[in-house]
């Protein structure tokens, strides 16, 4: 091996690149999570819009050959899964939560059903902007490899960070999450604006999947997904509802994921299937440390039941 | 969502139209679930009726088909009466998964240092064993959320990814058999600790120890003081504290005993089905838990007669992809509709009762 021409440096760097390409997916779900959130309702079933956004996005990419199509196919997919998710809490008394966990079955279902046949073949990956070339290390180079979709997420939280608190449509969202009474008042059809909000998380949280399939890891499988969709529920949570705060704990979220194969890559191997719980422990622990029983989520959207 | 749609609360006194219709709506739901799945298959190109026929005869066509279904339905009912139990109390724990593996884990190994003893004191022991684990992983998703306000579907999942890590771990490291070579996995148990075969049905006795444990729940659910104390908790925490309840320790204390029933899981599968701890067992039978819960309304009789339904669609899918070339996810997509009917048909249920009762 020639790691050794840069010594100690390469496991930061293998997490530093890993934390990049882990934590894309993260960027999309919990943006499209806290999107849906700040309108007052909760989506537990992005964890099966995933899935379905990252078959289609692999489908219409190999069918295609464009993956970018494929990206966009994702979102519509999601777009797709956000509304009915919308249409179905909008039922009186129906229970979200259990509405959610439904749709992850159904979502998994339907992606698996229809990427039986994407397995074996090769779809067409998304490219990535080389941010490594003046060095002539290959470690360096393999690390700022970064997806194209990175930047997207980044200029995505600014973005909503910018719709949610400068224009009309924000105050709209956030007024229907925050007091129902406040948005009728105001003449705002609360249910609208709530399906909307879910279609729009949905249609983010397909392109997240996208990302999974046509980048990293990169091809369709039934084991793509582990568990993101509902962590971003966690993530949105520790991240106070701020789209900008929501990025910060992606790429925390994504060192931690990181973690095992980085490890992996410079020979220790002893607790491989530990570390790669990192993320895991790291969100229960961080969901431990950040509410506690007497206010339990003071930042939280004033119509968003998380609490019972 | 201050309380589970599911959960009978106000079963006696309804005028009989409510009753009636709370018996129909799941049934129309189910039928419902049932036409769109038929137009789903028609669409890929398949006869909605052959698909159907298969499945009844995959599932419940042969005795081959009832002995497949009734091994499945098994860990099913444990595994949804590990969802139900929390639910009494308004809790929604969805990790099922990660008790069920470390409760066969633990019932893999606890007889290890055991060999030549007798065998029912032994099997007994690894019952508890996974019961135990189980208990204890489910337990502390009711801790964090009774002590640190942490929302308990999200921790029991997340609860429930470590646990599969661990199990991992373990299974490929510390108590790896060395002789299991394609597939990591623990030392086989002594063949005579094996649970025996039910006479006359072909299925392994945890069928009978998990329709025992759904009649137990059943009974302590319905008429003993502590099923109507973890409704009074669930209906109301405020409540319960001013009749006096330790809500905590009644939250705790039902988690507790829903995590043994999904540790029983596993270690029955464990003791009557693989002999040993390896990724066998990690199949999605906690998460098929979620839905069998939720279909019977988390009630134990109905969990063990939608278990049977569940096992039977589930035992049908090697069926459909031999005949018909369908994949195996097919059957987890009209599992997924009718979740999503019946959960919708809950909720219009239950604004009729609602609207009965003003």
């Amino acid at each position: 091996m020639d790691v050794t021409s840069i010594g100690w440096l390469t496991l930061p760097l293998a997490i530093l690149g890993g934390a990049i390409r882990v934590s894309t997916p993260f960027i999309f779900v919990s943006i499209g999570e806290l999107i849906t959130e700040k309108s007052g309702r909760i989506n537990l079933g992005l964890e099966g819009t995933l899935m379905l956004g990252a078959m289609a996005g692999y489908g219409v990419s190999y069918l295609s050959g464009s993956p970018w199509l494929g990206v966009l196919a994702a979102g519509l997919a999601g777009t797709t899964f956000g509304l009915l998710h919308g249409l179905l809490c909008s039922v009186k008394r129906v229970n979200d939560t259990a509405i959610g966990i439904s749709l992850i079955v159904l979502g998994t279902g339907l992606a698996f059903f229809f990427g039986k046949p994407l397995i074996e073949p090769k779809a067409p990956a998304l490219p990535s902007i080389s941010l490594g070339f003046w060095s002539s290390m290959p470690q360096v180079r393999a690390a700022l490899d970064v997806n194209a979709l990175f930047f997207v997420g980044i200029l995505l939280a600014f973005a909503v960070y910018v719709f949610l608190n400068r224009t009309g449509w924000g105050l709209m969202l956030r007024t229907v999450g925050d007091s129902e009474d406040a948005a009728r008042a105001l003449g705002f059809s609360v249910l609208r604006v709530r399906i909307l909000a879910t279609m729009a998380g949905g249609f983010l949280a397909g392109i997240g999947g996208s990302f999974l399939s046509l980048s990293y890891p990169g091809s369709w499988s039934e084991g793509l997904s582990s568990g993101q969709g509902i962590m971003a529920v966690a993530l949105v949570i520790f991240a106070r509802w701020r789209s900008i705060n929501a990025l910060g704990a992606s790429l925390l979220f994504g060192g931690a994921g990181a973690l095992g194969p980085a490890l992996q890559g410079v020979g220790v191997t002893g607790y491989y299937y530990l570390f790669n719980a990192a993320p895991y422990i790291l969100t229960l622990a961080i969901m431990v440390a950040s509410t506690s029983r007497a206010a339990p989520f003071a930042d939280a959207p004033g119509e968003l039941k998380l609490h019972r | 969502m201050s309380s589970i749609s599911g959960v009978e609360s106000v079963p006696s006194g309804q005028p009989r139209t409510a009753a009636q219709l709370s018996v129909a709506l799941p049934v129309l739901a189910v039928l419902l679930a049932s036409a769109v799945f038929a137009a789903f298959v028609a669409l890929y190109g398949q006869n909605p009726f052959t698909v159907f026929g298969l499945i009844v005869q995959g599932g419940f066509g042969s005795s081959f088909a009832w002995q497949d279904t009734l091994s499945r339905a098994a860990p099913l009912i444990l595994v949804g009466l590990a969802v139900a139990i929390p639910a009494q109390a308004g809790l929604v724990i969805i990790g099922g998964e990660g008790a069920l593996v470390l409760g066969g884990l633990a019932g893999a190994v606890v007889t290890l240092p055991f060999a030549g003893a007798h065998a029912f004191p032994m099997q007994v022991t690894m019952l508890a064993a996974g019961a135990l684990a189980g208990g204890l992983w489910f337990g502390l998703a009711a801790v964090l959320r009774q002590y640190r306000g942490v929302n308990e579907t999200i921790s029991s999942l997340l609860l429930s990814y470590i646990g599969i890590a661990i199990f991992h771990h373990l299974t490929e490291g510390l108590l790896r058999d060395p002789a299991s070579l394609d597939k990591p996995s623990t030392h086989p148990i002594d063949p005579s600790y094996m649970l025996p075969m039910l006479p006359g049905v072909g299925v392994h006795a945890g069928l009978a120890v998990s329709l025992a444990l759904a009649i137990i729940a059943h009974v302590v659910l319905r008429y003993t003081r502590w099923g109507f104390g973890l409704r009074v908790v669930g209906g109301s925490a405020r409540v319960a504290r001013m009749v006096g309840l330790a809500v905590n320790r009644w939250v705790i204390g039902a988690t507790f005993v829903a995590g043994g029933m999904a540790g029983v899981a596993g270690a029955i599968e464990v003791a009557a089905v693989q002999g040993t701890a390896n990724s066998s067992l990690i199949v999605g039978y906690g998460y098929s838990g979620i839905l069998v819960a939720f279909l019977a309304r988390h009630q134990p009789l109905a969990i063990v007669a939608v278990a049977l339904l569940i096992g039977g669609m589930q035992a049908s899918a090697s069926l459909l992809q031999r005949r018909l070339e369908l994949p195996d996810a097919t059957m987890l997509v009209f599992q997924g509709l009718i979740f999503v009917c019946v959960l919708v048909a809950d909720a219009i249920a239950q604004q009729l009762r609602e609207n009965t009762r003003r």
